[in-house]
């Protein structure tokens, strides 16, 4: 069972890699989680499968979704990948949790290189395939809009970026069914990656998932930095960008000058482990200590790169919601730029204990609380935006409220943990875990589904049920407390992080308290499915297409819901911030152009799919040292960047005629909506066309 | 069924911070548990207004309120702006002072003021389990550190294997242990007792198990101690350091003399000259 098969082909492959294998054999609780995993994986591969080839979708997915060069439907794929990948870590994490609440002076039932297995997994996914790309999802959607731009600058890297993530999210997946995961954790640190210390497939499943995500978040920040120089409609100068523009190209440049740090921490393992190479082993001059600054130096500024995001998606929401201008919007965009370059500067309070002067620590320590006076100045604009303002309690609104209210008390032990000497009684603890999901729940996950409950209208055309979306924003709320303030408790009181059992009967109560925390979680998760369900089915009667239901401000509000696949009839003129929302109470923001023009698209092109393919199956390749199907990938990957380039035909024009027909058959739409009041703007009777009042 | 949980709490929730660094026994453990009484109470003022204003300004300017003012349009004011921004930077310049002091006074690696010389301790991080050189007696253990109440303590480590941070939550903060590297740690013990220590950075499948005892006594006991482990521990040889490198979990703790001299640099070296055995 553990001899290789066919190494020649299939390279490490043994038997005893299926998890079916070892569960038949060793049929314990532990291998048949693991069955049941891979089985699940299989299984709904392909139903999948199957549902597609039955409902004879096959032509239509290829042609309207994955090759598609359109920002707008990139942008509901990311969101696509986001969701599935959260299930799955929701999953893991609930299951690590029950296992530390059984395992108080016992083994449990997760054997402890299977715990390892779920908690590397569960970071990894929870940052690059789940956090990553859905703000990347969100950005790309309606950055284009926000600006008065057809697409993003570079459409077919953009394609490229989302195969990319999308072959890293496959990798992951198939470490379910194939082999087994890193058992290093979401950060990897050698020299326990080493292959000295693991030479199994699992680092390599890591190392190349890890490499593909961060190559296409850079590719993203390139192009999302890039659309937002040279795309902008006329008018829309930098100081008239919404918030959410803003934040979108801080996060693009930190995604610029970050992800590259990861690749090559992640590339120089890879030497290690492939061609003797000694960089961060014991032996031979390798010094870890590389690899943590390298890891860090991308790690910290990613904090901000998925949180920056919901900084502007709050400030979206809350001035939407409170009908008020923003207060202090330039303080805004300044506090924004001074998280993204301050966030270079704080890398070292990852290691505080790595044996450095007092006098590096302390620098490091005060950059770091440096670091909170912009984001608590943030915290008052939105203070000030509610005040004075018609607050309306939407679920996206209690979504933002509940931040501001948690996020400050993630804030809070941030400070202690920048505190050196704090720091290193709680480093390395649940503490640790508590302070850094008290940051990023709030911080970016509330912000990503207030985004998501804001924006779906606008994106498919009909709003989201309330009533299950507060049942899920309140799970949410309720399951983030009591999963995570007893690993407080737990981590003062000297509890290790990644710990599969515990022998301190004292901590049993926490973590019970925290077990049904995890599981109040997982109920959000699936208040959000039901409710996404009961939206589908009464998408009638919460039909928006005019577009604007919560009398927005920006220009993405200004267009139909969906927005037709060209975004603007004609590229609007801007003269002010949020020119929409003045537009609605001045002049006539629907009256239709003097004239409509041929409108050039880009035409499909299946070098993305090509692409994210072959890199997945050369990275595959490279995990069980196929070498002939690592080889072959590369060469598919060159090829198609040839073929492409041989490409003349790559646009299409829309008549005119056929845009006046859109357009036209929208602005009578728009005449025949009745105006909704902001009091019954979540009732059937919103139609997408606010009630203007001034 | 409320009050049950609660109560369960309140048994177990207690015995749980006894174990950490509220219940402190060593002058540094005590030092930090000030400074974090300190800092929570600075941090009172900067997280209060925000858990005030937030649900009381949404609250009161809710739509239903229609006796409010409502001012779409006004959106900066300089007095606010001077608000939101002068106070944070003034408490994060004070902390920054507060920092920079306490981050010097409990440097791991700065002695603590005794007029005792500091007893050295030499430690090793392998896997799953530590151990503890007494270079100045010729005796090691694993698993158990032994120390005489009152006298400061001064910690050498280094990695057999991968990295490793060793933890005492009672008595002081953690460092990290890497292999061809040697970082220190200065604590005392205040009263007698067995404090809980451990490695909180995963190493693989006994991780869970990689806990040690600090066994603090008073000097005559320790002293006690040391003779009885030069007399009844196995002498430390080639076989011992081999079976010692093999990944295990120590189920006690286990006693040795006659260490040679220099086995903790030894130790510290070995990795950095041979090549790693690759399976």
């Amino acid at each position: 069972m553990t001899d290789p098969v066919w190494p020649m082909l299939l390279g490490r492959f043994t038997w005893d890699s299926l998890p079916f294998v070892r569960a038949w054999h060793n049929p314990t609780t532990n291998e048949l989680i693991a069955a049941a995993a891979g089985g699940i994986v299989v299984v709904s591969g392909i139903a999948v499968l199957v549902l597609i080839t039955v409902l004879r979708r096959w032509r239509w997915l290829w042609t309207e979704w994955l090759t598609s060069l359109d920002h707008k439907k990139i942008g509901i794929l990311y969101i696509v990948i986001a969701l599935v990948m959260l299930a799955r870590a929701l999953v893991e994490a609930n299951l690590m949790r029950l296992q530390q609440a059984v395992a108080v002076g016992n083994p449990g039932f997760v054997a402890p290189e299977h715990f390892a297995e779920l908690f590397s997994t569960h970071g990894s996914i929870m940052i690059f395939f789940m956090a990553m790309p859905f703000l990347t999802g969100l950005i790309n959607y309606l950055v284009p809009l926000q600006i008065g731009a057809r697409d993003v600058a570079f459409p077919v890297l953009n394609a490229i970026s989302l195969w990319l993530t999308a072959a890293g999210a496959a990798l992951m997946m198939a470490s379910l069914v194939i082999g087994r995961f890193s058992t290093g954790g979401w950060s990897g640190y050698p020299p326990f990656t080493e292959i000295g210390f693991n030479p199994g497939v699992g680092p390599d499943y890591w190392i190349w998932a890890v490499t593909l995500g961060s190559l296409a978040s850079t590719m993203t920040g390139i192009n999302i930095a890039v659309t937002i120089y040279k795309m902008r409609c006329p008018g829309m100068k930098l100081m008239r960008m919404p918030l959410f523009t803003w934040t979108s190209l801080c996060t693009a440049i930190l995604m610029i000058f970050a992800m590259p740090p990861l690749t090559v921490a992640t590339a120089l393992l890879a030497l290690d482990r492939y061609l003797g190479f000694h960089f961060f082993t014991n032996a031979l001059g390798g010094n870890m200590m590389h690899y943590a600054n390298l890891f860090w130096m991308f790690g910290h500024p990613e904090v901000y790169i998925v949180i920056l995001p919901a900084f502007g998606i709050y400030s979206e929401v809350v001035s939407t919601f409170s009908s008020k201008e923003l207060y202090g919007y330039k303080s805004l965009v300044i506090a924004t730029m001074a998280i993204a370059v301050l966030s270079f500067t704080v890398w070292l309070h990852h290691f505080f204990t790595m044996g450095q002067s007092a006098s590096i620590n302390a620098a490091f320590g005060i950059a770091t609380m440096a670091i909170g006076v912009p984001t608590g100045v943030k915290i008052y604009n939105w203070i000030w935006t509610m005040f004075r303002g018609e607050v309306r309690f939407t679920t996206p609104m209690i979504y933002a409220l509940a931040f501001m209210m948690t996020f400050v008390l993630g804030g809070l032990t941030g400070i202690i943990l920048a505190f050196p000497p704090l720091d290193y009684i709680v480093h390395n603890t649940l503490f640790l875990v508590a302070h850094f999901h008290n940051m990023l729940i709030p911080g970016t996950l509330y912000g990503l589904l207030a985004a998501y409950t804001f924006w779906f209208p606008k994106v498919f055309g009909y709003r989201l049920d309330e009533r299950w979306g507060r049942i899920s924003c309140l799970c949410w709320i309720v399951g983030f407390y009591l999963a995570f303030m007893p690993l407080y408790v737990l981590g003062a009181s000297g509890m290790a992080r990644r710990t599969q059992a515990v022998m301190e009967t004292a901590y049993r109560p926490w973590l019970y308290m925290a077990e049904a925390g995890a599981l109040i979680l997982l109920c959000a998760f699936a208040a959000l499915i039901v409710q996404l369900w009961v939206s589908i089915r009464r998408r009638g009667a919460n039909d928006v297409f005019v577009g604007d239901p919560w009398d927005g401000r920006a220009l993405e509000w200004s267009v139909s819901a969906p927005p037709p696949e060209f975004n603007f009839a004609r590229l609007p003129h801007v003269d002010q911030a949020h020119w929409f929302y003045d537009a609605k109470r001045k002049y006539a923001p629907y009256a239709p152009p003097i004239a409509y023009h041929d409108i050039w698209m880009l035409r499909n092109s299946a070098v993305a799919p090509v692409i994210g393919i072959a890199s997945g199956a050369a990275t595959f390749g490279l995990v069980w040292h196929m070498w002939w199907l690592a080889i072959f990938g590369l060469i598919v990957i060159f090829a198609a960047v040839v073929a492409r380039s041989f490409v003349r035909d790559t646009h299409r024009v829309i008549p005119a005629s056929e845009v006046a027909r859109i357009d036209e058959s929208w602005r009578e739409a728009t005449a025949r909506a009745q105006p909704v009041p902001r009091e019954i703007e979540t009732s059937p009777a919103n139609q997408g066309l606010a009630l203007v009042r001034s | 069924m409320a009050s049950l949980a609660a109560l369960l709490l309140l048994l177990g929730g207690c015995g749980a911070l006894d174990l950490g660094v509220m219940n402190h026994a060593g002058p540094v453990a005590a030092d930090q548990w000030r400074l974090y009484k300190i800092v929570a109470v600075v941090l009172i003022f900067v997280a209060g207004p925000v858990l005030l204003l937030v649900p009381l300004i949404a609250y009161h300017y809710r739509l239903d309120n229609k006796d409010d003012a409502y001012r779409p349009n006004w959106g900066f004011s300089w007095s606010l702006e001077a608000l939101i921004w002068l106070p944070p930077i003034a408490i994060v310049a004070g902390l920054g002072v507060l920092l920079c002091d306490a981050t010097h006074q409990l440097d791991p690696y700065r002695a603590l003021p005794s007029k005792q010389p500091p007893l050295e301790v030499q430690v090793v991080a392998l896997d799953w389990k530590w151990l503890f050189i007494y270079p100045d007696d010729g005796i090691a253990t694993v698993n158990q550190l032994a120390v005489p109440v009152g006298r400061p303590v001064h910690l050498s480590l280094t990695s057999g294997t991968v990295m490793q941070s060793l933890l005492i939550p009672q008595l002081a903060g953690q460092i990290y242990a890497m292999a061809g590297m040697r970082t220190q740690l200065n604590f005392a013990a205040d009263r007698p007792g067995v404090y809980r220590g451990l490695n909180t950075q995963f190493n693989g499948a006994g991780f869970q198990h990689q806990k040690f005892s600090v066994v603090a006594m008073p000097d005559r006991e320790y002293r006690h101690w040391l003779t009885l482990r030069a007399a009844d521990g196995q002498p430390f040889d080639d076989n011992v350091l081999k079976s010692l490198m093999q990944k295990s979990v120590a189920q006690r703790p286990l006693f040795f003399s006659k260490v040679p001299p220099g086995l903790f640099e030894h130790m510290m070296m070995a990795n950095m000259q041979k090549e790693e055995a690759i399976r």
